[in-house]
Order: structure tokens, then sequence, then C-alpha cells
């Protein structure tokens, strides 16, 4: 599914991401941890083709395709989706039509039709109250004056909708309190797919133990240090990064 | 932002897509402007002469007149004499159809998908197209006289309702009110004239567009609308022009009269040439575009999107005379490459219990200019006025610029007067938020933009609205940063 190899980059001439290696095969989980500002972000926004990053080196193969000479949307029609730290406002944009804009704009790059209202309005509904995400809020503005955990569903919401093959979760799980934590992680169980892939990035322990991932990595610096199966999370519950740094440094 | 400037004004820089010129046999006066020339018109237009000596009055007091210069706006200043006032396009006489109008012109009226045909009589508005100065194409006015609704050319009013037109014309915007008021008041070509009598609702949306093809043919259109005591009439209005070397001049006058318990709305879609990309041969667009809320309970409301002409300066106002009378403004206006507006409105509450509301939402992009103009005024007497601005200015790139003016002037303590501005920006957040959710850049753009002017484009008639949002998004276009 993809394949990043060597990968360095950098924002306004500081280096970044100094050498990520990183393979997901279809159908897996991967979780990446790290310390604040390690590059974890930026490596996702990398992903996702945001403008602003210099890719000094490397290569990143999806599907078979170099992702990084596709552009941003191209890469969302061929199915990368990243749920943001940050969800952006949409002022004056309902909620809903940037919802369905969005699944038709996937379809037409497809050669598919495009949704007709009527399915549409079943699917959202009944994917809204999978994620718990009030009603209320598909008639509002995207984003506009949502709380935290309210923005982090419609994300999540509009993953299930858009049914991506690569879906990024970039710190979804971040202010979110334990119910709400428990629904985002079925919501992302219920996409598990043998032709889907995740790649998870966070700082808690405990929505692994909800979405159990196949492979966990820890990033440091701008590098992979460390790479191991779900055990690797509790350990890093446990001890903290420094232990893993000092070795890596050693 | 997105895309380094250059490149951003490079996909900016669509082509006027309506900028063609029609080869037409025209009838045109030589440029220049004195007192033979407004006796020339006055008789090409077959008019008494008390609307001559109208005429010589408007233009002798024009003379004395200055160019306003307090607007933000800049341009090269404008040569009166360098202008033909009376250009009218050759017809055949006697005509009994459609089929008989001059097919050149039928087909100029296609290209601009000016529909004088089945579809619209579906649709239920009527068109009284205007080409250049002259009226050529009217149609349904038998629905309309059935319900006693006058609906016909300014030059046809003039010698057909002499009584109407010696009461009302001028009743609201009197020549002496600015200089390019006086100006129109000597040298106007035609124009539009609505009645509707008392307790009538116009049966249906009443539509005139205007076309601009003579080079250096200023176009002096005069609009009157009148709503006699609890009738009802909406008027739309849309504008597009050919592609020229030379800035053209624009000046037009409307005047609205709502009596006890009339409405009247006006809406306007205006697609004037802006210039090329160096901002050469747009349209100069000043307008006087005033409504007096004349009886008690009467309602006046204003609604228009703006995204052409190189400069434009208008001020859709309403006088709020009658107690318990509203008037209302909606007002989208888009400024891209080097376009300069200087819009906003002006109300006048003078009867007790009046209200207004102004909603205008400001779109710069490139190097485009915005200035939102905004005048409340409460006379002594109007007590428990009631005003509601609110003044969005969406900024796209960084070279463009929104300047807000509010004047607010309270001679009552029962007013109340409430004014909200905000300034925002297509972020980079939003654009890539969009594009990683599957949307094209300029899909994006359309759909803040769209959302942003929500409010504006619900007060337009349905049809209005599909082709405001088109317009915007056309006009728009790649203007990305
Ligand atoms: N646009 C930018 N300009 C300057 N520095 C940047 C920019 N974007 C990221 N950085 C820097 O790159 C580093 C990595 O940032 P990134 O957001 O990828 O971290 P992160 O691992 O996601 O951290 P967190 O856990 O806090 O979300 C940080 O030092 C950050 O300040
Ligand atoms: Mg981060």
């Amino acid at each position: 599914m993809l394949t990043i190899k060597n990968l360095t980059a950098s924002v306004d001439g500081k280096e970044i991401l100094k050498g990520i290696d990183l393979t997901v095969r279809a159908g897996e989980v991967h979780a990446i941890m790290g310390p604040n500002g390690s590059g974890k972000s930026t490596l996702a926004h990398i992903l996702s083709g945001r403008d602003g990053y210099e890719v000094t080196g490397g290569e990143i193969v999806y599907k078979g395709q170099d992702l990084l000479s596709l552009e941003t949307e191209v890469r969302a029609q061929a199915g990368i989706f990243l749920a943001m730290q940050y969800p952006v406002e949409l002022p004056g944009v309902n909620n809903m039509t940037f919802l369905r804009e969005s699944m038709n704009a996937i379809r037409r790059s497809r050669g598919e039709d495009e949704i007709d209202a009527v399915s549409f309005m079943k699917q959202v509904r009944k994917k809204a109250a999978q994620v718990k995400l009030d009603p209320k809020l598909l008639k509002r503005s995207v984003n506009a004056g949502f709380s935290g955990g309210e923005k982090k569903r419609n994300e999540i919401l509009q993953m299930a909708m858009l049914e991506p093959y690569l879906a990024i979760l970039d710190e979804t799980d971040s202010g979110l309190d334990i119910d709400a934590l428990r629904t985002v992680a079925d919501g992302v169980n219920l996409l598990r797919s043998p032709e889907r892939s995740m790649i998870v990035v966070t700082h808690y322990q405990r929505l692994l133990e909800y979405i159990e991932p196949d492979r966990v990595h820890v990033l440091v610096g701008g590098r992979i240090i460390r790479s191991g199966g779900k055990e690797l999370a509790l350990e890093l519950e446990a001890r903290g990064y420094s232990w893993l740094v000092e070795e890596a440094a050693a | 932002m997105g895309l380094p400037n250059a490149e951003m004004d490079d996909v900016v820089g669509k082509e006027y897509a309506q900028g063609f010129v029609t080869d037409i046999e025209s009838d045109t006066l030589p440029p220049g402007l004195d007192e033979d020339v407004i006796r020339a018109i006055s008789e090409r237009k077959c008019e008494p002469s008390w609307m001559l000596e109208r005429r010589l009055s408007a233009y002798r007091h024009w003379l004395t007149m200055q160019e306003p210069n307090w607007s933000s706006v800049k341009h090269p200043s404008i040569d009166f004499q360098a202008i033909s006032y009376y250009s009218s396009p050759k017809q055949r006489p006697e005509l009994d159809s459609l089929d008989q109008v001059d097919p050149e012109l039928l087909s100029t009226y296609e290209k601009l998908g000016i529909p004088i045909d089945e579809q619209k009589a579906l649709a239920g508005v009527a068109v009284d197209a205007v080409f250049d100065s002259v009226s050529v194409a009217t149609t349904f006015r038998h629905t309309l006289a059935e319900a006693g609704v006058i609906f016909c050319s300014m030059s046809e009013a003039i010698r057909e309702y002499p009584e109407l037109i010696k009461q009302y014309l001028g009743s609201v915007v009197p020549y002496k009110d600015n200089y390019f008021a006086a100006l129109n008041s000597a040298v106007f070509s035609d124009g539009t004239f609505v009645f509707v009598p008392k307790g009538v609702t116009c049966p249906m949306e009443l539509s005139t567009y205007f076309r601009i093809n003579e080079a250096k043919t200023g176009q002096f259109e005069r609009t009157l609308i009148v709503a006699e005591e609890r009738s009802q009439v909406s008027y739309l209005e849309g504008c597009t022009a050919p592609m020229r070397d030379e800035n053209q001049l624009h000046a037009a006058v409307v005047e609205l009269v709502a009596l006890e318990d009339a409405r009247i709305k006006y809406s306007t879609v205006q697609n004037w040439y802006p210039g090329d990309a160096k901002g050469r041969g747009g349209i100069y667009n000043f307008v006087t575009k005033r409504g007096d809320c004349r009886g008690d309970r009467s309602h006046i409301s204003w609604t228009q999107v703006e995204t052409g002409s190189a400069v434009t300066w208008k001020y859709p106002s309403c006088i709020l005379r009658g107690r318990d009378s509203v008037g209302e403004f909606y007002s989208v206006a888009v400024t891209k490459g080097h376009q300069q507006a200087d819009t906003g409105t002006k109300m006048i509450h003078i009867g007790e219990n009046s209200r207004s509301t102004i909603v205008s939402k400001g779109i710069s992009a490139m190097r485009g200019s915005n200035a939102y103009r905004g005048l409340v005024r409460v006379a002594a007497k109007a007590e428990n006025a009631r005003n509601h601005t609110q003044c969005d200015s969406l900024l796209i790139g960084d070279r463009c610029a929104a300047h807000t003016f509010p004047y607010i002037e309270v001679k009552n303590p029962t007013a109340q007067v409430e004014h909200e501005a905000t300034t925002s920006k297509v972020s980079d957040d939003q654009l890539f938020y969009c594009r990683q959710r599957g949307l094209s850049e300029e899909d994006a753009v359309s759909m803040i933009i769209n959302g942003f002017c929500k409010e504006v484009f619900n007060e337009l008639p349905m049809e209005f609205a599909v082709e405001a949002q088109k317009l915007l998004a056309v006009s728009l276009e790649g203007a990305v940063g």
C-alpha cells in the first residue's frame, strides 16, 4: 500500500524529517508515537500533500504510484484521507454540502456517478449516529464553533463516508473524553478491512487498546528510532521516551 | 499562500467570457456635448417640449458642478467631450414579431444568454432588452397590461404617460443631486418605466438586460419604478458588455417610489467588462440608485451582486419617510485585477419606527480594492428608528484590500443603530482542508465564497441566485493564493 524510503524534508530550511523508512501493507494498522515536535504531523502533512514542506530526499510509493508527484486533491481522490490534528473551520459552508461535494469529487475522479440525494442522506444519518455526532451539527457550517471533541467526531464521520484506502489519523484522540475515545475507536474499527490501511498518530496507549495496531513506531527527532508490536506502546507508557533516545544514541 | 503571486495572477487572469462586439449599423451622434446635442437627443426621441426644457435645465446645472473626487476610487479623468451621447441600433420599420428583429441583434442576445423566448415565459419573466440606447424588444406586455401594470421604455412613457412622468421622474433623484445625476438628467437615452397601480401584485418578475456596444458611447439609463398603495413588484437587472479598448462611462439613475404598504424589490446582477489584465478598457460605472419609501409601511429592498466594471461608484439608498417603513440593502461586490469598487448604501430614517438592514459582503482578489461606504442617518423626528449593519470582507491573496467607512448620524435618542464588521481571508489551512477532501482549489474557493455570500444570495430571486453563483465562480476562477 505505502512504502516510504529514506524520506528527508525541511521547513524554511530547517530539517525536520531526517530519513524515514516505513512500509504499510494493505489491511495493516500502524501507530506512530513520539514526543512533541518530533515530526509526526509533518509526516502526515507530507503524505497528504500539504504545501510548505520541502522534500529534500527519498521517495514515497502509494499503490504503485510516485505519491510526491501528485496534487493534494489527486491524492485524496486516490484514497488518502487525513483526519487532522486541528480540523479547519469553514464558515458559511454547510457541513452536509461539504461532505457531499467531497464525496462527489472523489466519485467523479473515479468515473463513478454522483451519489443521489436520498442515499446520501440515509448514509450520512446512519454514520453520524455511529460516531454519535449530534445531527444538528450536520446542518451547521463545517466545524465552525464546534467543540474540540465535535470536530474530531466530524473528521471520523468524513472518513466513514469517504471510505479511504489509506487513513491517517493525526492525534484524533487528543482532547476526547473517554466515551468519545471509544466512539472514535469504534468508527475506526468499523472501517478496518483487508484492503484498507491506517496510520494512527497518538500520544496515548489507551487508544491502542481499542484500535489494535499491527506495528508501533517511535518517531524522535525526525527519525523512526524503534519499531515493534503493540507491546511497545505499553512499554512507552510505562517508561517514556528517554530510554529509547539513549539506546538509539548509544 | 499556496501559489506564488505571478502564477496566481496567471490563473486568475481569465479573459472576460462575454467580450465580443456585434456588427450592427448604428445611428450615432458625433462625440461631444452641448445644448445642440441635447436638442438632437430629445428630437430623435420625439419628446414633448417640457422634457427638452428639463434636460436643458439639468445640463445648465451640470455645467456649474465639479466631478466628485471624494471617493476612494482612482481613475483617469473622463473627457466628456470625447463621448457620443446617442446611439441607436437601426431597426427595420414596423416589427410585428421577434422574427423581424435584426438577426445579428438576436444572436447577440443569444450569446449573452438573454432569453426573449418561451423558456422565459415559462419561468414567468418579462424581458425588456435594452440594446445600447433604444429598447428593441418587449415581451409579455399584454399579460402585464391586463393586470394594469405599465412596463415600457422611458421614451415611450414620456410620450404615452406624461402626467405620471411629470409627477414622478426626478422626484427621488432631482438633477441637482449630484454630478452624474445631473449629467444623466440632461442626456439620458432610454431606460425603463414601471408603474404598478393600487393593490396590484405584479404577475411576474420584471427584468431588463443592458449592454453597451458602441465604442465611446456613454450609457445613460433612466429607470423609474412606481408602486402605488398596497402593490408589489420585483425587478431584476443584469448587465454585460463587450470587450473594448477605451473606458466606457455608465451613469445611470434609478428611482423607486413606494407608496403606502407597497413593496419593491430591486435585484441587480452586474457583470460589466472589468478591463484587461493591465486594467485598460473597463467600464466606469457611476450610478445613482435611490428608493423613496414615501408611504407608511412601505418596503424597498436592494439586492446586488457586482462582479464587473473597472470602476464602480454606487450607493443604492433608501429614504425611509413613511412610518414603519423598511429599507434593505444586500450586496456582494467582487473586485479582482485592477478593479475598484466604492459602494455602499445610505439609509435615511425620517419616519417613526422605520427600520433598515444592511448586509454588505466585499470580496477582493489579486490587486482588487473594495470599499464599503455606508451612511445611516436618523432624523430628529424618527422615533424608534432601527438599523442593523453587517459588513464583511473576504480577502483572497495578500495584495488586495478592503476598507470600511461607516458614517452614522443620529439625531433622535430613541434610535438603535448597530454596526458589525469583519475581515477574513481564505486561508491556506482552509484550502488544504478542502483539497485533502478531494476538491479542486477552484471548487474550494467557490464553495468558501458562496458560503460567505449566502445571506445575500438568499435574497435574490431563485433563478438569479443560481446565475449569481455561476458568475462568482467564473469571475473568481483560479483566484487563489
Ligand atoms: N511551518 C513550520 N514552520 C516552522 N517550523 C515548523 C513548521 N511546521 C513544523 N515545524 C516544526 O517542525 C517540528 C515538527 O513539528 P510537527 O508538527 O511535525 O511535530 P509533531 O510530532 O506532530 O508534534 P505534536 O506531538 O506536538 O503534534 C517542530 O519543531 C515544529 O516547530
Ligand atoms: Mg502533531
